[in-house]
């Protein structure tokens, strides 16, 4: 079923924020840092005040207040007044009749420097700022950001019951969403309230920063989610921009926009974090895993962003993949002068799925096992409780194993030199369980309303492509007996829909779908009760809800049937996540109601004389509960399968010189529809017990699995291993040439610098078949903390 | 978004008056074809001009007397799709149709690929990225940031189809304010980043002739990370007659390894009397890749774009030649 805005989206109807033009309209454009690391001695903006057709410069004593995603990193300015950390970060704004005489007013402000050394990777990090650490906030005299520390369950046991043990380090590269739509955004200021039109996933959070920000009640707020070009998860952040614009609204009562460049997209980034990682298991003899010891070091950039979280997420979501007795997890997350990283879709995860997928693969082959068959005897089972205590309910990863290997024929295969096949597996979360600030109310709400204009549904979710609209309508047709175009959408606008928390961590399907459902029965039921009453019938199971009836009345006479029965009809359904972290400081973060499964298959050639890789086809499965909308779901798993073949073979956010190398679309390399590949997808549908219709998530946990299974495939191939990404040519024949000198057929890296992680905070592990959760799982342990 | 600056824009009805206007107006003014490289190098203040002087339609594909006479304004895509061109010339035609993508050579013309601006990661960008780090040689600044002790700019030749024409011995129409003049491929460039055309600024390139003698044969194979879009990483044409199983002549020449497109004559002369075996063949390409330079101002790292020359010079040498190799 197409979706309910493609229409709109194709034949230039869909208005996104760089189309917004109101009357008296300023252009604002941002003076960004031209240094890595320095402090800010002055800034003169003087001269570009004096430029006619300047009509407001603000610079960073005009915003002082701090804000960040997370409530424990409230560390970015809007414009910063007294350091700049990376090239890119925000000092001054500029609001002026038409863009060009932003642009001049932007050269003319003097802003005076003091350089500081700057930071360009996580070893540099690790050591004693040579000057001063980028942030202040952390006390520390090093660049560490955050670490964490956790063992679950007796580590030291289960490496001693081991046959075999084995040490691997990786590194994966950090890369950028690159969203077709730059991040926009468009300000009025009337009537002693702001409207803020914005690309935004996150229209409930930016919100708040506004709010803050500007020093505002929220009822004095609205943000409008604009018609969105693609976000990833790089619009799931307040941005400056969004609070720059909205500011010099205020100063100059006209509505003021901001655009970014393709370059300052590159700038705002909050993309893939480059990851460190050491990884150590311990398997018996016949390939089950006894304990597993992980370890990442991020490279964060200059801002907390949601980096307290992604290092979490390297490190909790490996139990809910592969059966660990006993684990245990060290992550750290570094302070760079570079652009700041967060969650691109995946979030945290894709760096240590494809260490652990090429690790398990290296044990199998040294004990003599088949790697598929390692891995498949050690895959969670569904209805049960992981070591770090996250709950798995449906689990559909030995189907799309059996999917995958059948379709690619990936046992019988022909070796052939050159040409190889490579096979791995996944987890994702349907939705984080708890929210980003702390709060115990829904996560997502839905009102219906029904009068003579038909059916309108109401939702803050966020549609940036990914379908939630399309979703929402099908779950309101589906209840209600009509067809999805039935349904007049009004979504994410915070004065006229209830709050959904925002299109990220693949949780609106889930959440808002779960508010749907509810809103929907519940106004099914008016309307069936006053069908009831007029038709005499006593038993409401005996209405047909169906093709547009509801019993022997058409949708529009029973709607007037119930609107004289009950007066103006609306209902509203609200979704709340169980409660499911277990009894420890920090297990909030991994968390979800539901978890996705993915397995893929990856076949390549590799020229062994340039080191070239090109994939050829890719089989891929993906466990999505139910598919309310297959052709959507398909969509986001080959679109998962696309971005994730750039991440493992081209895409790069790298620099040189305390500069972003390339932030340019030529320069930074992202396939293009020739380097896509044949796909074959299969849905598997498992019905998980918690989703809308048994659904889960689709639109993160297929990238997954793709990036090792490239790597495999190499290694298939060529007999070489890359441990590290993405698997450039050069690469390649670094391997090869070490494989034809007789050392290690390997290109990757060689150590883990030392961290100095805490004390690991010691939890004893679940029962695995205990599924409680909410109050039932906490009244059992009283002592738990509240989970966050 | 990045704007163009705004620019007086002048539309001659021919070449020798656009000649006139640019000779006039000097270095404010530039020669505009399909403005698929000037537009985006406008944008990013590259060049300042006030003044764009489109170059008049020349176009026209014409064979005779054993050459291809080309307009200057023919696209790209015109050039890769003329069936007499792929048939005579497939090295010329294939190289044509390499340069970036399907919309670009369908803007994209023959004469601005020919005579495309040299390219450098340092700087083919952003006025703020460039103020960033420093400005270059090449535009507003006082060193090569890719070679800091280098007097010169070592901006890197980026044309497909420089390379291609050359193998050929393939020659210019260059119309000047007061006539015309023909000049060889070969002498119209320069070995420098900036001053990268030897012609004179206020000529305007009108044409191109291929000669295309009976039974020469012709490759191209192009070096670059993905399919479209980008650049040459590395580029070799290749030119050949045979007699039987025996070279008779053979050209060589490689795009995107230095600031201009780089013949190698040694290289050809050294399969001339000889079969293409495996080792000619390797032993040519040995030869065509020692003057290549590339340096640590494109994608991918300079070291595996110089091992790749070898690689696409004996693959260039191998199309030219199928299916003549033992």
């Amino acid at each position: 079923m197409p979706k309910v805005d493609g229409a709109p989206k194709v034949t230039g109807q869909a208005v996104y924020a760089d189309d917004i033009d109101l009357p008296r309209m300023l252009h604002c454009k941002i003076l960004r840092a031209q240094l890595p690391h320095a402090r800010i001695l002055s800034v003169d903006a003087s001269a570009a005040r004096r430029i006619p057709g300047v009509k407001a410069v603000i610079t960073g004593q005009d915003l002082p207040i701090r804000f960040g995603i997370l409530p424990v990193t409230q560390d970015e300015a809007a414009l910063e007044g007294e350091k700049v950390r990376y090239v890119g970060d925000p000092v001054a704004a500029v609001a002026a009749v038409d863009e060009e005489t932003a642009a001049a007013a932007c050269d003319a402000i003097k802003v005076e420097y003091q350089e500081l050394k700057p930071v360009m990777s996580i070893e540099e990090a690790l050591k004693e700022a040579a000057d001063e650490p980028i942030q202040a906030y952390t006390k520390r005299s090093d660049n560490v950001h955050r670490m964490v520390s956790y063992e679950f369950g007796d580590l030291a046991a289960g490496f001693a019951r081991a046959d075999h043990v084995r040490e691997d380090v990786f590194f994966f590269q950090g890369s950028t969403h690159l969203p077709m739509e730059q991040h926009s955004a468009v300000a009025t200021y009337a009537g002693g309230r702001v409207t803020l039109w914005s690309s935004t996933q996150v229209v409930h959070y930016v919100h708040r920063a506004l709010s803050k920000v500007l020093e505002l009640p929220m009822s004095r707020i609205r943000v409008i989610g604009a018609a969105h070009g693609g976000g990833f998860g790089g619009k799931t952040d307040p941005f400056a921009h969004e609070i720059v614009v909205a500011k010099l609204a205020m100063l100059t009562g006209r509505p003021v926009k901001c655009t970014l460049t393709r370059e300052e997209v590159f700038y705002a980034h909050r993309g893939r974090h480059p990851v460190l990682m050491w990884v150590k298991t311990g398997v018996t003899r016949d390939g089950r895993i006894t304990a597993m010891h992980f370890r990442s070091a991020l490279d964060g950039g200059a801002y907390g962003s949601y980096g307290a979280a992604s290092i979490f997420y390297t490190g909790t979501l490996q139990t809910v993949t592969y059966d660990i007795p006993a684990y245990k997890f060290e992550g750290a997350r570094v302070f760079t002068n570079k652009a700041p990283c967060g969650p691109k879709r995946g979030h945290g995860t894709p760096q240590p799925r494809f260490a652990v997928e090429l690790h398990l693969e290296k044990i199998a082959r040294e004990i003599g096992l088949e790697p598929v068959e390692l891995k498949r005897r050690n895959f969670v089972k569904p209805f049960s409780r992981a070591v770090n205590w996250l709950r798995i309910t449906s689990c559909g990863l030995e189907e799309c194993t059996e999917k995958v290997l059948a379709a690619s024929g990936y046992a019988d295969r022909q070796r052939q030199p050159g040409r190889g096949l490579g096979f791995a597996i996944s987890a994702y979360m349907s939705g984080a369980g708890t929210a980003i600030y702390w709060n115990d109310m829904p996560h997502s709400e839905v009102q219906l309303k029904v009068d003579r204009t038909g059916v309108t549904l109401f939702c803050g979710a966020m549609d940036i492509g990914q379908g939630s609209d399309s979703v929402l309508a099908q779950i309101a047709a589906e209840e209600l007996g009509l067809e999805p175009k039935d349904i007049h959408l009004v979504t994410a606008d915070t004065d006229t829909t209830p709050i959904d928390l925002g299109s990220y961590s693949s949780r609106v399907t889930f959440m808002a779908g779960n508010a749907a459902v509810e809103a929907a029965r519940r106004m099914r039921a008016l309307l069936v009760a006053a069908v009831a009453q007029k038709m005499g019938v006593a038993d409401l199971e005996e209405i047909d809800v169906a093709d547009g009836r509801i019993g022997e009345f058409s949708f529009e006479e029973a709607s007037v049937l119930a609107e004289e029965k009950f007066g103006a009809l609306a209902s509203a359904g609200s979704y709340k996540p169980p409660r499911i972290g277990g009894p420890f400081k920090g297990s909030g973060v991994g968390p979800s109601p539901a978890y996705s499964y993915s397995a893929c298959v990856v076949e390549v050639t590799a020229d062994a004389r340039s080191g070239i890789v090109t994939v050829e086809r890719v089989w891929i499965a993906h466990d999505i509960g139910r598919a309310i909308n297959p052709l959507l779901v398909e969509g986001q798993v080959e679109g998962s399968v696309y971005m994730a073949l750039g991440e493992a073979l081209m895409e790069e956010q790298v620099y040189r010189q305390g500069l972003h190398k390339w932030p340019s679309m030529l320069e930074y390399k992202s396939p293009t529809f020739l380097e896509t590949p044949e796909m074959h997808t299969f849905l598997v549908e498992t019905d998980d017990p918690e989703g809308p219709y048994g659904a889960k998530e689709a639109g993160q946990g297929p990238l997954l699995p793709v990036i090792p299974a490239v790597n495999l495939a190499v290694q298939d191939a060529l007999g070489i291993w890359i441990d590290e990404i993405p698997v450039t040519p050069e690469k390649v024949l670094r391997a090869l040439e070490a494989k034809a000198k007789g050392e290690p057929p390997r290109f990757g890296p060689k150590v883990f610098p030392s961290v100095p992680y805490p004390e690991p905070i010691r939890v004893e592990p679940p029962d695995p078949g205990d599924l409680r959760v909410g109050d039932e799982l906490e009244a059992a342990f009283p002592s738990s903390p509240r989970v966050r | 978004m990045l704007r163009l600056p705004r620019l007086r824009y002048l539309r001659p009805a021919t070449a020798a008056e656009a000649a006139a206007r640019l000779a006039e107006l000097g270095t404010r003014a530039m020669f505009v074809a399909g403005g698929t490289d000037l537009f985006p190098n406008l944008k990013r203040r590259q060049f300042e001009p006030d003044t764009l002087v489109q170059v008049p339609p020349l176009k026209g594909l014409r064979r005779a007397d054993g050459h291809f006479e080309i307009g200057a304004t023919v696209t790209l895509a015109e050039a890769a799709a003329h069936a007499g061109l792929r048939a005579a010339l497939p090295g010329f035609a294939e190289a044509a149709g390499l340069v970036s993508s399907p919309p670009l050579r369908n803007a994209g013309t023959l004469g601005g690929n020919l005579c495309v601006d040299t390219r450098c990661n340092y700087y083919n960008m952003t006025y703020e990225w460039r103020k960033s780090i420093g400005f270059c040689l090449k535009k507003d600044g006082d060193i090569c940031l890719v070679a800091p002790s280098s007097p010169r700019c070592w901006a890197v030749s980026s044309s497909d189809t420089a390379p291609a024409a050359m193998v050929l011995g393939a020659s210019v129409v260059l119309a000047g304010p007061d006539g015309e003049r023909e000049l060889p491929v070969a002498a119209l460039y320069r070995d420098d980043g900036i001053e990268y055309l030897a012609k004179q600024p206020h000529e305007v390139v009108t044409a191109i002739r291929l000669p295309a003698p009976k039974g020469l044969l012709t490759g191209y194979v192009k070096l670059r990370r993905r399919g479209s879009i980008d650049f040459p990483l590395a580029g070799a044409a290749v030119a050949l007659t045979l007699d039987g199983p025996i070279v008779t002549g053979c050209r060589v020449a490689l795009a995107a390894v230095a600031s201009h497109p780089l013949e190698v004559p040694e290289a050809g002369a050294f399969l001339v009397g000889k079969r293409l075996t495996d080792e000619t063949i390797s032993a040519a390409a040995e030869l065509a890749a020692k003057p290549a330079r590339p340096l640590d101002n494109a994608d991918l790292t300079h070291f595996w774009r110089k091992k790749m020359v070898r690689v696409i010079v004996e693959r260039a040498i191998r199309r030219a030649a199928t299916p003549s190799v033992t």
